[in-house]
């Protein structure tokens, strides 16, 4: 029996990049993260959810979560708004500012978490303006939403700009024809066609602040029950097991 | 200013916000942009020479960080290459030819964009770790895995697996076959047409997912630090040792080591950019 039934292809190598493809993709995927499954279900159902829902764990969830939607929300609106003027405006520096969107990707977590937890903590370059005013942000959960904030962007951005760019300028113009002011084109027509890309962007810019680690962990201040993310309990738990079992 | 002025082309007044508005997005955009990206830019950089270029240079110089610098480059001189095999012969695979579940493998390829990078590192720890699955056998053979740097490296081709992949998997499919077809007809053997047909076209897209795989590679910190026991001088790569460095109050090293990735990083996006332009012209060309 095949599984795969002969193509009328004249192309060479597919039964040997098939196979090495999945082959490689088992390897250093499938059964790595097979086992993470295997050891969850290792537990009985009981542990599990006490596991899942320890104070401190559901604390976390909490921090994590939270800092990740309001994070998002400020992505979701500021995203689409630089979206919508790198597409449609004109201004000096465009090109160089639409190259520094993917700051955050390109930029090691580890580097813009010290930069930023410098940056706001009480002396820093920021964070000296807003002390006196009596809004702290590093070492507090508004840290976190902060960070999460700054990794998120481009998510939200390179999901928007493509769309934007797509808009066909006769559905506008036809708008405007049927008597619509720009308010109401904006509102009405532009809007709900952007509407699930912005969705979009927002799960993934989402996902990724909840896995989010290393730009989170310098300035998150990490106390337990405040301002402690859910990946970080699992390296704090993962340190301890490691030290149980040492040796 | 007369360029902000201008309603861009093909567009009349009728069909662009009134020119305060226009300035005033322009003006929010670009002090959100500022205070979101440039600042911490600016941050890293003015850190570092703080103190001047001598104590850079220094912190630079001091062996634990040359000796994290090599374990890095090392890393990424294994992971980019393996991944950039994988990634050519998955989208030769997924792209010129027709197979049921295709979509399923290109979201199993995806998969590791969307696990958590601390996952990343704990699922290599539950398989080679001492309580992990071949743990105990490997280390009755004496064989060090997590925790040492084949974990490292482990944990980095984990996190920048799909990178070239998903570069190419679209752009070819874009391409087409007929060009290796006409090839194959005249007579060129299959890795001919590999190499001298196949390869000049999806150039620009194997560039532009190598430098994302690599600065992925050079700067992954949640997966490594899972795997590395962060020994100073031996499993520590230069994201982990810019930690350690903050972490002892020794803030001028630590952004100075830190500066080399955001230079790193620079570079990325300076190459990105040129190589999303010229993917884009060859899809316009075709």
């Amino acid at each position: 029996m095949r599984f795969f039934k002969r193509q009328n292809n004249v192309l060479p190598g597919f039964g040997p990049t098939l196979g090495f493809t999945i082959f490689y993709l088992s390897l250093i995927v499938l059964i790595p993260l097979s086992a993470l499954v295997f050891r969850t279900a290792g537990l009985t159902w009981g542990k599990f959810i006490s596991t899942v829902t320890a104070p401190r764990v559901m604390a976390s969830y909490k921090v994590t979560f939270g800092a990740a939607i309001i994070a998002e929300v400020i992505n979701a609106i500021f995203g689409v708004l630089v979206a919508w003027v790198l597409v449609r405006y004109r201004f000096p520096g465009r090109r160089i500012i639409d190259a520094l969107v993917d700051l955050p990707f390109a930029l090691p977590t580890a580097v813009a978490g010290i930069t930023l937890a410098t940056i706001y903590s009480p002396n820093g370059w920021a964070g000296r303006y807003l002390e006196p005013l009596g809004i702290k942000v590093a070492f507090t959960p508004l840290g976190i939403v902060l960070a999460t904030t700054f990794i998120g962007l481009p998510f939200v951005v390179r999901t928007v700009q493509p769309v934007i760019e797509e808009i066909e300028v006769e559905l506008e113009e036809a708008a405007t024809c049927l008597g619509a002011n720009r308010w109401q084109t904006l509102k009405l027509v532009i809007f709900p066609m952007l509407l699930p890309s912005i969705l979009t962007g927002f799960a993934l810019s989402f996902a990724r602040g909840v896995g989010e680690y290393g730009s989170l962990i310098f300035i998150a201040g990490n106390m337990p029950m405040v301002s402690e993310i859910t990946p970080l309990l699992v390296i704090n738990l993962l340190q301890k097991w490691s030290r149980r079992y040492a040796e | 200013m007369s360029a902000l002025n201008k309603p861009i082309s093909n567009r009349d007044r009728s069909q662009t916000e009134p020119a305060f508005v226009r300035r005033l997005l322009i003006a929010i955009a670009l002090v959100f942009l500022t205070l979101f990206l440039a600042l911490p830019l600016g941050a890293v950089f003015s850190q570092a020479f703080e103190k001047g270029l001598t104590v850079y240079l220094d912190a630079i110089r001091e062996p634990d960080t040359l000796s994290s610098i090599k374990l890095t480059l090392i890393t990424a001189a294994v992971c980019v290459p393996l991944n950039l095999f994988f990634g050519v012969t998955a989208a030769w695979a997924i792209a010129k030819f027709c197979f049921p579940r295709k979509n399923l493998l290109i979201t199993l390829i995806d998969l590791p964009f969307s696990v958590s990078p601390v996952i990343s590192g704990l699922i290599y720890v539950l398989i080679f770790g001492l309580q992990g699955w071949i743990g105990p056998w490997l280390q009755e053979h004496d064989i060090r895995i997590v925790f040492a740097v084949p974990g490292i490296i482990l944990a980095t081709i984990f996190v920048t697996f799909p990178f070239v992949a998903r570069e190419l998997i679209p752009l070819m499919e874009a391409q087409g076959k007929e060009e290796e077809e006409a090839a194959l007809v005249l007579g060129a053997t299959g890795l001919q047409t590999f190499f001298i047909v196949t390869l000049p076209n999806i150039k620009w897209g194997i560039i532009y997912g190598v430098i994302l795989c690599n600065g992925r590679a050079m700067g992954d910190f949640g997966a490594v630090s899972v795997v590395s026991r962060h020994i100073r001088g031996m499993t520590n790569t230069v994201p982990l040792h810019v930690e350690i460095l903050y972490n002892e109050y020794n803030y001028t090293a630590a952004f100075a080591v830190a500066s080399l990735l955001a230079f790193l990083a620079l570079i990325t996006l300076a190459v990105k950019s040129v190589a999303e332009w010229k993917v884009r012209q060859e899809l316009e060309n075709q």
